[in-house]
């Protein structure tokens, strides 16, 4: 048989885990395989089925930016049977990537405008890949500004990362809690994501907004960039549906005509409102 | 134009005998408590005399019910990964309806319209298809309505068509041909019979491109809630459809070892597009019925420029509740 088998993972070993909030890891993943290492590029934005052997798959974004060679990185909560198995893992232990699979955050497109990025909780680590890969191409856009909120302190991820370019000064960071979420040290807002954008004074002019978050930040959201002056093709985000091959094949993520694992995940508003809202 | 033959019963009868010979199966409906399956068979004596349809459709010989995609071992800090590779036995699948033989179409644009799925690519490789012209219908067939009929070649490799004696023999591609070779004295000169003549008779029920078309605008629709209501969502529908292509993926392991299987899977199912948060994007059963036919008959269209439905009626004849696809599909036409 000479076609490849297209459900065969890498095996990949992870190199280092960082707890980033209750139950949220991140694993840093490099190739067993050299010539796959070696072989291997993503573009920011895409996604892959990272398998823990004896469970089963799991879909998460690459979390890591494609300018960061050597290794991938995936972010993700316990919440079923494969994240909890792969969160019983150690250095040293070998998972299954199946990737990189969809669409791309398109940052050609994006050169000298400015950029704001929009997270919710546990959605920061799509973003985190493009915003990394921003940073990395920091003289292609002008300013940059992440609005991040988490339901408390406890729970934002990457809170070394933030406090990197809380310090940065080419990037303008707001980090929110939800009220009663916050801590006596917490320096940060409070406030739901939404009122916290309105507040910033964002102009939409040269602008790109990429939101991520659950579904009520975003819905909440998605008014307020328009009251901003955001056109639909202006705003962007990624979706993550149920996912099993990623290969476009299953069904699962079929909404539409769409097949969120090949046209997306990553959809302008404009796109979104072509679509039945079946994600 | 396909070169056209007789194939008389006696010949059908050594046909049989060539092809098992060749180190082919040869997969028929034949009846069995009450059933009519696919089944192993050795002689044309064997293939039931008063099908219209079996249950199941055929698509688990190119599609099985469970695959193994790849296998394991593991130990602690390593994993020693195998490939699996799809044991497909020759086939010839005889008898199968129009409807049947086309919908391998549906099945391959899937499979291959961007990856390349191999399971599926191996086993249809080593697949022949004879299929054999419906010479009567039931309440549940539509194929007219979606583009094909009782006596259509689409799908299959030779196309009998019942006549006195025996077969019209249609032989439509490079396999069929291949089939021919092995004993071409058993396939005497055509008579240049009409196999509309033949043919079951079945008028069309509905306007498919007027559907396609209107589809987009009906999505909010309240006929898809009351065609749903009693769609009990036990998922029959996808399990006996020859297009149903839709799978899941599910891991069978111990501590030390397992592997990987691709299982058939029901957008029915509300599990189907479960998110791990608990948000489901099709949350009621009419958005899942919704689908099922939007996904057949504009999805399809849009992506592969074919249907995916052969309104073969299947679906309609497994249900426990009696929903009729063809039926729903008037009432939307009409909408």
């Amino acid at each position: 048989m000479t076609e490849k088998n297209i459900y065969l993972p890498y095996l990949m070993r992870i190199t280092q885990i960082t707890e980033e909030s209750p139950a949220v890891k991140t694993f840093r993943l490099e190739f067993v395989d050299e010539v796959a290492a070696q072989n291997f590029n993503f573009k920011t934005g895409q996604f892959g089925l990272y398998s823990a052997f004896g469970e089963g798959e799991s879909t998460f974004c690459i979390a890591s930016s494609p300018t960061r060679k050597g290794y991938i990185e995936c972010t993700f909560r316990e919440v079923g049977r494969v994240t909890a198995a792969l969160a019983d893992k150690e250095v040293g232990d070998i998972v299954g990537f199946r990737g990189p699979y969809g669409n791309v955050f398109p940052l050609e497109a994006w050169k000298g405008k400015n950029l704001v990025f929009i997270a919710g909780g546990i959605a920061l680590p799509p973003l985190r890949s493009v915003i990394w890969n921003c940073l990395d191409l920091r003289d292609w856009f002008k300013d940059i500004t992440v609005v991040y909120g988490a339901r408390s302190v406890a729970d934002l991820v990457y809170k070394h990362e933030l406090k990197e370019w809380n310090e940065r000064t080419d990037i303008n960071l707001v980090t929110t809690v939800d009220p009663g979420g916050e801590t006596p040290d917490w320096t940060g807002k409070v406030g739901f994501v939404p009122p916290v954008v309105e507040q910033l004074g964002l102009s939409a002019e040269n602008t790109v907004a990429i939101v991520c978050g659950p579904p009520i930040m975003i819905k909440l959201t998605l008014p307020v960039l328009e009251k901003l002056g955001f056109a639909p093709d202006q705003i962007f985000t990624t979706l993550e549906n149920r996912m099993k091959c990623g290969l476009g094949k299953c069904g699962r993520c079929n909404t539409g005509s769409s097949y969120v694992c090949k046209d997306g995940p990553v959809y302008t508003l404009a796109q979104l409102n072509e679509l039945p809202a079946e994600y | 134009m396909a070169d056209t033959f007789k194939l008389t019963h006696e010949n059908l009868d050594g046909l049989f005998a060539v092809l098992r010979k060749d180190g082919r199966r040869v997969l028929a409906p034949v009846d069995a408590d009450g059933r009519t399956e696919l089944n192993d068979v050795e002689k044309p004596g064997q293939v039931s005399k008063s099908y219209i349809q079996t249950i199941m459709s055929a698509k688990d010989v190119v599609f099985p019910k469970v695959e193994r995609l790849l296998s394991y071992t593991t130990e602690p800090g390593s994993v020693e990964l195998h490939d699996a590779e799809p044991h497909a036995l020759p086939t010839v699948l005889f008898g199968v309806r129009p409807c049947e033989a086309k919908a391998f179409g549906a099945l391959d644009a899937v499979f291959n319209w961007d990856y390349r799925d191999k399971f599926f690519n191996a086993r249809l490789e080593k697949m022949a298809v004879i299929g054999v012209s419906c010479t009567k219908a039931d309440d549940a067939c539509f194929c007219t309505s979606v583009g094909g009929g009782p006596a259509d070649t689409k799908g299959s490799d030779i196309l009998l068509t019942p006549i006195d004696g025996g077969y019209l023999a249609e032989v439509l591609t490079d396999k069929g041909k291949a089939i021919q070779a092995l004993a071409p004295q058993l396939f005497t000169p055509g008579n240049g019979v009409d196999k509309a003549m033949i043919a079951a008779k079945l008028e069309q029920a509905f306007d498919q491109p007027a559907l396609t078309a209107k589809l987009p605008g009906m999505f909010e629709n309240k006929l898809w809630e009351g065609q749903s209501l009693r769609c009990i969502g036990c998922g029959a529908c996808a399990y006996v459809c020859p297009t149903c292509v839709c799978f899941d993926i599910q891991e069978e392991a111990d501590p030390k070892q397992g592997q990987r299987l691709r299982c058939w899977d029901s957008c029915g199912f509300s599990m189907f597009t479960l998110h791990a948060s608990g948000h489901n994007p099709r949350e009621t059963q009419s958005a899942r019925w919704r689908q099922r036919i939007y996904h057949k008959f504009s999805t399809y269209p849009e992506r592969y420029q074919m249907l995916g439905c052969v309104g073969c009626g299947k679906c309609t004849r497994a249900c426990p509740v009696d929903m009729n696809l063809r039926e729903h599909l008037v009432e939307a036409a009409n909408a």
